[in-house]
């Protein structure tokens, strides 16, 4: 399998309060082109910063991110990224948040980028709300703009922060599911940040578990469950002692932060 | 329950609650309330005022006497002419003080080194009140149109540059990491993110600068005018002529009052999207 996403060597450290706070701290990560790649850890264990360089928002100050590659200078639109603050345009319709990234690209006519952002509206379910504003949509409708917005731009690679964080339980499974569905249809490489630990067993082909300060790879696991997953994988004794070692993993090494300060 | 769970068509109460949006565009009976409570208090004063004229109250003229000012000073076009003066010099000044406080603002918001180089003189003048420049304007500019347009232009100017230089400062950062993911460059991310997701404090700012270019406007019309309400006013005071006086701070008040609810349609109107609370 070919390497989508590589970090190498890979730091960021931030000033904070005037002393270097090193956020993420030499990791190395190799995510195979079509993989689905869930990374949890504790608050500040620099997960998000992960993304970020991989989206370019952030540049590394050591090491290199590579995407097909080419080391990551700035955002491109071959990775999409979904955040989980939904980042929607509020003065644009849920049509014309979706249209954003195809007037920005060449050669795409309006007639084309209108086929487009309705193909993808109507994928996530938005088909009635095309035209309205994003106060009037709850947050998994939201999420879902978010989602089809990304889509849109047609990218090889969806980087996804905590993105269903801020939604209710039964609004997250649905929408992972609908992610999954999405993703055998189409094929992409996803990163997906979150805190949920059976969201990111039931997501992934591979979870990394990270460990704070520094921010760093405590241990990657494998997810041996085939895809399509449904509601009968989540319930499996497989499911039950991946997440367990998932959660071991994780919470382990809270208990060991809390002994060290 | 069942593994496959129906995603497609929009979740119980997420659709947009029904009437909030709409209440806002017509009166109903709690702004029909409103309306009549305003009447009401605008009869009690003038009734107040009615009485204290007919108690007595050295020189004060009453409602009736300055209706009739009023009427005189319409009949005769003096008022008209008057008010079209201050207009113009209001609208002239707001125009140009705000036409030159959003890019300024954007430039201060968007670049660093402008901030740095413009917001002391910004701040510096603005604790200078518009009044105490009138001196320096006649010297300067003489006593043509051109001072009072330039202090209107000044105060209009200083009210609404901050504004809109917060309003560049506060746009969520994430959004404007949305564009730049979706392929946006550095212009595209300014003129498609970042100008409408300030356009609300510029907005504000422009209420504001209007309400300031209309305080300095009296000030303004010192500066040996030939023509306007405030210049009417100067003249009412030289003869002791209170009711002209009254029929002036009356027509600034509805004149004022009539321009920023125009400016609060347009508002309402373009931050429609906005996220009420």
């Amino acid at each position: 399998m070919t390497t989508k996403i590589s970090f190498q060597q890979t730091s960021c450290a931030f000033l904070v309060n005037g002393a270097d706070f090193l956020a993420v701290d030499r990791v190395d990560l190799d995510i195979a082109d079509r993989e689905v790649v869930t990374v949890v850890g504790p608050s500040g264990c620099g997960k998000s910063t992960l993304l970020n360089m991989a989206a370019g928002l952030v540049n590394p100050t050591g090491g290199q991110v590579y995407v097909d590659g080419v080391p990551v200078r700035e955002p491109g639109p071959e990775r999409g990224v979904i955040f989980q603050q939904y980042a929607l345009f509020p003065w644009l319709t849920v049509r014309s948040n979706v249209e954003f990234g195809l007037t920005l690209q060449r050669g795409v006519s309006r007639a084309e980028r209108r086929r487009r952002a309705q193909h993808f509206i109507d994928l996530v379910g938005l088909t009635d709300f095309a035209d309205a504003l994003p106060k009037t949509l709850s947050g998994g409708m939201r999420q879902r703009c978010a989602i089809a917005r990304a889509y849109a731009v047609n990218p090889s690679i969806l980087l996804m922060d905590e993105p269903f964080g801020a939604l209710d339980a039964l609004t997250r499974v649905q929408m992972q599911d609908q992610l999954l569905r999405a993703w055998s249809a189409e094929q992409r490489t996803i990163m997906f940040i979150t805190h949920d630990v059976d969201e990111a067993v039931y997501l992934a082909n591979r979870v990394v578990v990270m460990a704070a300060r520094p921010g760093r790879i405590k241990e990657i696991i494998p997810v041996e469950l085939p895809y399509p997953r449904t509601e009968a994988h989540r319930l499996s004794p497989e499911f039950t002692e991946i997440r367990n070692r998932v959660w071991h993993a994780v919470y382990h090494q809270a208990l060991e932060e809390d002994r060290a300060t | 329950m069942t593994s496959t769970i129906p995603v497609r068509g929009a979740p119980p109460g997420a659709t947009a609650p029904p009437g909030r949006s709409r209440a806002g565009r017509r009166p109903n009976r709690t702004s029909l309330r409103m309306l009549g409570l305003n009447a009401v208090a605008v009869a009690i004063g003038l009734a107040v005022w009615a009485g204290l004229a007919r108690a007595g109250v050295e020189g004060l003229p009453g409602p009736l006497a300055v209706a009739d000012r009023g009427w005189d000073l319409i009949e005769s076009g003096t008022l008209l002419e008057d008010t079209a003066a201050s207009l113009r010099r209001v609208f002239i000044g707001f125009l140009l003080g705000s036409l030159l406080a959003v890019p300024v603002g954007f430039l201060m918001g968007w670049y660093v080194t402008a901030r740095g180089l413009i917001e002391p003189y910004v701040q510096f003048f603005r604790t200078i009140p518009p009044l105490a420049i009138i001196p320096l304007a006649i010297v300067l500019l003489g006593i043509g149109e051109t001072p009072k347009i330039f202090v209107i232009t000044l105060a209009a100017f200083l009210s609404s540059v901050i504004s809109t230089f917060q309003g560049v400062v506060s746009v969520d950062k994430t959004l404007i990491n949305a564009a730049r993911v979706l392929g946006a460059g550095d212009g595209v991310t300014f003129r498609r993110v970042v100008v409408p997701a300030s356009s609300p404090f510029i907005l504000v700012g422009m209420r504001i600068g209007l309400g300031s270019a209309w305080a300095t406007l009296v000030a303004a019309e010192l500066i040996a005018a030939q023509q306007g309400v405030g210049y009417r006013m100067q003249q009412a005071q030289l003869y002791y002529d209170l009711p002209t006086i009254f029929v002036g701070l009356i027509t600034i008040g509805v004149l004022g009052l009539i321009m920023d609810r125009i400016l609060l349609l347009v508002e309402r109107r373009l931050t429609r999207w906005q996220e009420r609370r």
